[in-house]
């Protein structure tokens, strides 16, 4: 069964990785690095993707005419997305497991972050024997 | 264990692609069928041949599995049975029984060449044309060119079927080219090539599986300068991919994180690469008919030759951007000439050069100019400013090692540029 960790970041405004010592980010990146290549070592990474900051981000709306409206993100917004993993495994707990793992990735002063990572259930296409 | 192709048996099977299919082509004009005969019969050669020997002649042999795979596909496939006419009719009775399987026409040259033009088609989207390169020049597979690409490779199946629909749709099967179509469209071929090469060359994601982008390119490159022998442009691309590709080892650290040029360890550089691209550039050069891409490999070179960023010889890479300015006004050009400028003349020449530029549409949403911005005021003292704009660049990239870069260099100059940090 395939799960979606997404982590959050707080605030619309910058990471805030950007105002962490030197030492810190380096730490944060290794194990970041490290942690895809063990997912994918172990043949549960299906896929992995970092997102580019809130700031850049937009809201779009079709308006009367099917054109796009764009808008910026609303500044109160509390969580934003900032990467995802998908991995496929055999069990819910095997997920939740993974998400504990990239929640305790290293912040300042070298701390576990524990920030909140949401797992979500990939659907699935029909069941094999399904018949209407 | 099964036997498998080593790498350079596959690269020279890989480099006989381009030639098998505009064999058939010519005889059986569909572009879409020849196109997946022949990547079925690449993958036959890449798993019979280790068991079985190379055959003697390895051309003829792909050519005659092609043909047979071609005329296997369109017998099955019983919606198509209009097409069958159509290719027997094209053939010449004399062939119909036995095609002449190695039989090199006089014109053989210019219809592979041919190939690289279509594959670089005018209504082709730049991805399509990337992609078809790969699978029709390049003899890579599906799987391969969507691994590359890090999409699914249903995805990239589509994108290859649509593209070569559009070419049909185009009407154009296998356009007769004068040598001046030819050299009107090479600019977009050499444009895609070097594209690929790039694409190679930005470090992303898993590289396990990843086939090389970068050593593709200059495969790719390296055919087409043998057909092309006198090409100054080609040679000149050639030798910008080569002399650039030697310092690939250099580049990157244990973590993927990216190292610039400055404080590159120069001894992992690859002579024999530099060499050889110098070599390749001094022969396009001697042509004497000069282009952007002889000029930025010129600048390639003398950064190759330089044993230090001071050692380099920024003058004369400034004169070779103003040159490159003339064919090719571009603002990457444009910027590439400030940062000479500012390696010659000091950062606060560079800063006010800079400023030119800032009403440039093009870098309203792109980092190069925070970056550049930020290295040169960091060189000319201003840390607070230099690290705001490090931080704005980092927030705009879309290259997750730049912006690791990017991040940490602010990190590093808010440390050590400062006594105490606050809390």
């Amino acid at each position: 069964m395939k799960y979606m960790l997404m982590m959050n970041t707080p605030g619309s405004g910058p990471y805030q990785i950007a105002s962490w010592p030197a030492e810190d980010i380096k730490a944060h990146i290794a194990f970041m690095m490290r942690f895809g290549k063990k997912l994918s070592a172990a043949g549960e990474l299906v896929g992995a993707e970092g997102l580019s900051g809130p700031d850049q981000a937009k809201l779009v709306r079709a308006a009367a005419n099917g054109e796009p409206i764009t808008d910026g993100v609303f500044p109160e917004s509390k969580e934003f997305l900032a990467g995802y993993w998908i991995v496929d495994v055999d069990t819910p707990q095997r997920a939740y497991a993974i998400a504990a793992e990239a929640s305790a990735a290293p912040g300042p002063g070298g701390k576990p972050l524990n920030m909140a990572i949401e797992v979500r259930q990939v659907m699935t296409g029909p069941p094999a024997d399904w018949t209407p | 264990m099964i036997p498998r192709l080593d790498n350079s048996a596959q690269d020279r099977l890989r480099d006989l692609a381009p030639q098998v299919l505009s064999v058939l082509l010519r005889r059986y004009r569909d572009f879409g069928g020849c196109e997946d005969a022949v990547q079925e019969a690449l993958i036959a050669a890449a798993t019979q041949w280790p068991a079985r020997g190379v055959p003697d002649s390895p051309k003829g042999w792909l050519i005659t599995v092609a043909t047979r795979r071609l005329t296997d596909q369109i017998r099955s496939d019983t919606a198509r049975r209009l097409r069958e006419q159509l290719v027997v009719s094209l053939i010449p009775a004399d062939e119909q029984i036995a095609l002449a399987a190695d039989a090199a026409g006089i014109n053989e040259r210019d219809e592979t060449l041919d190939l690289y033009f279509m594959c670089c088609h005018s209504a082709l989207s730049t991805a399509s044309q990337v992609a078809l390169t790969l699978r029709a020049v390049g003899g890579l597979t599906t799987g391969e060119i969507a691994r590359a690409f890090f999409v699914p490779e249903a995805t990239m199946a589509q994108r290859l079927t649509r593209a070569k629909q559009t070419i049909r749709s185009a009407g154009t099967a296998f356009p007769e080219l004068t040598p001046s179509d030819r050299a009107v469209r090479l600019p977009a071929v050499l444009k895609v090539i070097y594209l690929i090469f790039n694409e190679g060359y930005t470090p992303s994601g898993d590289q396990l599986y990843r086939i090389d982008l970068s050593s593709e390119a200059i495969r790719v490159a390296r055919l087409l300068a043998q057909l092309l022998p006198e090409d100054p442009e080609v040679g000149g691309l050639l030798a910008l991919m080569l002399l650039t590709d030697a310092r690939r080892a250099a580049r990157t650290g244990p973590n993927g994180e990216l190292i610039p040029l400055d404080e590159q360890v120069r001894s992992l550089w690859d002579q024999k690469r530099m060499t050889e691209g110098r070599q390749i550039l001094q022969r396009a050069l001697a042509r004497g008919a000069t282009g952007p891409y002889q000029i930025q490999a010129a600048v390639a070179a003398l950064h190759d030759e330089a044993s230090s960023t001071h050692e380099t010889d920024w003058g004369q890479i400034l004169a070779l951007y103003e040159l490159l300015l003339r064919f090719d006004d571009s603002p990457m050009a444009r910027l590439s000439r400030v940062i000479a400028l500012a390696m010659l003349d000091g950062p606060a020449a560079g800063l006010r050069a800079l400023d030119g530029l800032e009403s440039d549409p093009h870098f309203a949403t792109s980092h190069r100019l925070d970056a550049v911005r930020a290295h040169l005021l960091e060189r000319a003292g201003h840390r607070d400013e230099a690290i705001r704009h490090y931080r704005r660049a980092a927030q705009r990239t879309t290259s997750t090692p730049e912006r690791n870069y990017l991040l940490l260099h602010a990190a590093r100059l808010n440390e050590h540029g400062s006594p105490v940090v606050a809390p």
